[in-house]
């Protein structure tokens, strides 16, 4: 058979069977691959996008987080510095409720001693004015029992009522 | 991994071959021993031609391994020949000659290798009819061919490897269905790539995106098909190693598909190119040069992916057998150990070529679709 002369029976068989194998795959197999690729194609963009979305969200997210996260820290420190602030005012108070107290204590406590003193100065006093009567009473008796003493005695006493 | 089964096959196949080259000069000289005992008065005939032609024909050994033939010749052992059987089916226009039926099939087994004739027909061995199916007379004379659609070496070849084609792309498929919208898995994961390719590289740029769809299954169906074909061609055992790409009449189909495929799709600026193009008006009339060069534009581009894919591919199984035949040139002119001295160089060179003809594979197969994905292009572009 001749190298560079297409054989007839070739060209026969070969346009049919090519011809049936062209449309037999267009049929049955490159079209639902084609139509996979495309769907695959199709879904893996509408997937990146999404993801893509999806990040931009997250950030977003993330900034908002941040934001209460800072808020918050905030909002925590001026309640600390508040309750502080009441404790030492509550602390002050106790203490100086506590020092007026005790001085009123105190102040009570020093009536009471001076009082408690007079008394008791008033009782000395009493005691030594009886002590001393009857002390008077013991000398005068005892000087007393002569009549010459008696009658100096009673002349001393009309001297001082003289004198006044 | 493939390169390597695939080295380590051809070193097997050529290995085969010289024995086999040592198996005939040992069965020649038995021959000339034994002539009379075992063998027919034909083939006793063929043994004294052959030892006629002294030593080893190479011209013969290459152009008998690229050209078609009616059985599938396998090896030879001396005179026994190893070969696969294929149909024979032709149409007579004289059934006088052939027991009186026009139509006969029958296998080409019944001529025994064009050493007998069958039925009125035989294996030419003249110069006009060399190698086809001829007719013959009462007498014995070649009176012509009959209308011959046998399945030939080739077009068993291209039955091999459809099967294969077809098994590739609808397991495919198959997959394609059954993981829709998931990774892709499988023999999906060998084609893909190859179809991104076709689509993305080829037919989107050729085309355009909005008309690239319609064409994409021929030019797949195109590039797996040469590709295929290329890569059966290259492994030398049965079913496969038909020169099927490299055969003319195969090329010429395929471009007849593409010229087929430009010329219905063609829209009126393309027709308009061809009979009306733009320029003085000179060049149209009173001689249309200008369309007469655009009308065989039209049968030259089909014609030449024609000739390139044929060339290119016999070119490759060419190098490849007289690289191969050089071992037994060598045997014959000093004695078969200098045949087998000079093998492993023969063997490395045709290693290399095979080599170059898988990248030749994959750009013919890639070629030829560019080409056609551009001519449809070309006939349905609405403007420059």
């Amino acid at each position: 058979m001749g190298l560079v002369m297409p054989n007839p029976g070739t060209i026969f068989w070969m346009l049919i069977i090519f011809g049936i194998v062209l449309f037999v795959l267009k049929k049955f197999a490159w079209k639902p691959i084609l139509t996979a690729l495309k769907e695959r194609e199709d879904s893996i963009a509408t997937a990146l996008s999404s993801a893509e979305e999806a990040k931009k969200e997250v950030a977003g997210l993330k900034a908002d987080n941040e934001k209460v996260i800072a808020e918050a820290r905030r909002e925590k420190e001026a309640i600390l510095k508040e309750a502080k602030e009441l404790k030492d005012k509550i602390v002050a108070e106790a203490k100086d409720k506590a020092v007026e107290e005790a001085q009123k204590t105190i102040a009570q406590a020093r009536q009471q001693i001076e009082a408690e003193k007079t008394a008791a100065i008033s009782d000395i006093k009493k005691q030594v004015a009886e002590l001393s009567v009857s002390i008077a009473e013991k000398v005068i008796r005892k000087e007393l029992s002569n009549k010459a003493e008696q009658e100096k005695m009673v002349d001393g006493l009309i001297d001082d009522i003289k004198l006044n | 991994m493939l390169k390597l089964t695939k080295a380590i096959f051809i070193f097997f196949a050529f290995s085969l071959l010289s024995f086999g080259q040592l198996q005939a000069q040992h069965g020649q000289e038995e021959e000339k021993t034994h002539a009379t005992e075992s063998h027919s008065g034909e083939s006793d005939a063929h043994a004294s031609d052959a030892e006629a032609e002294e030593g080893f024909n190479a011209g013969e050994f290459v152009i008998d391994h690229v050209s078609d033939s009616y059985d599938w010749h396998i090896t030879s052992f001396g005179d026994k020949h190893v070969s696969i059987p294929l149909p024979i089916i032709v149409y007579s226009k004289q059934p006088e000659l052939h027991e009186g039926k026009a139509f006969h099939v029958f296998m080409s087994s019944k001529f025994h290798h064009g050493h007998s004739a069958y039925k009125g027909f035989r294996i030419s061995e003249s110069e006009e009819f060399k190698g086809k199916v001829v007719e013959l007379d009462a007498a014995g004379h070649e009176i012509g061919t009959p209308i011959d659609i046998s399945i030939t070496k080739t077009i068993a070849g291209i039955l091999a490897s459809v099967v294969i084609l077809l098994w590739l792309v609808f397991a495919t498929a198959k997959l394609a269905k059954k993981n829709k919208g998931k990774a892709p898995t499988g023999v999906q994961n060998a084609l893909e790539p190859i179809i991104f390719f076709i689509r993305d590289e080829v037919a989107k740029p050729a085309i355009g995106e909005h008309k690239y769809e319609k064409f994409m299954p021929f030019l797949l169906t195109l590039f797996f098909f040469i590709l295929i074909n290329n890569f059966m061609g290259l492994i030398p055992i049965p079913p496969f190693g038909a020169n099927v790409t490299g055969n003319i009449g195969v090329t010429m189909v395929l471009a007849l598909f593409t010229f087929a495929v430009t010329t219905i799709n063609g829209n009126k600026h393309y027709w308009k190119e061809i009979y009306n193009p733009d320029v003085p008006w000179w060049l149209k009339f009173p001689i249309p040069l200008m369309p007469i060069v655009e009308l065989s534009g039209v049968i030259t581009k089909p014609f030449v992916l024609m000739v390139r894919l044929f060339a290119n591919m016999m070119a490759g199984h060419l190098i490849v057998m007289v690289f191969v035949s050089l071992i037994f040139v060598f045997g014959s002119l000093f004695g078969p150990a200098v045949g087998l001295g000079a093998s492993p160089i023969s063997i490395l060179f045709s290693v290399f070529i095979l080599l170059l003809d898988v990248l030749v594979s994959f750009i013919q197969a890639y070629v030829f679709t560019l080409l056609s994905a551009l001519y449809f292009g070309m006939a349905t572009s609405e403007h420059h």
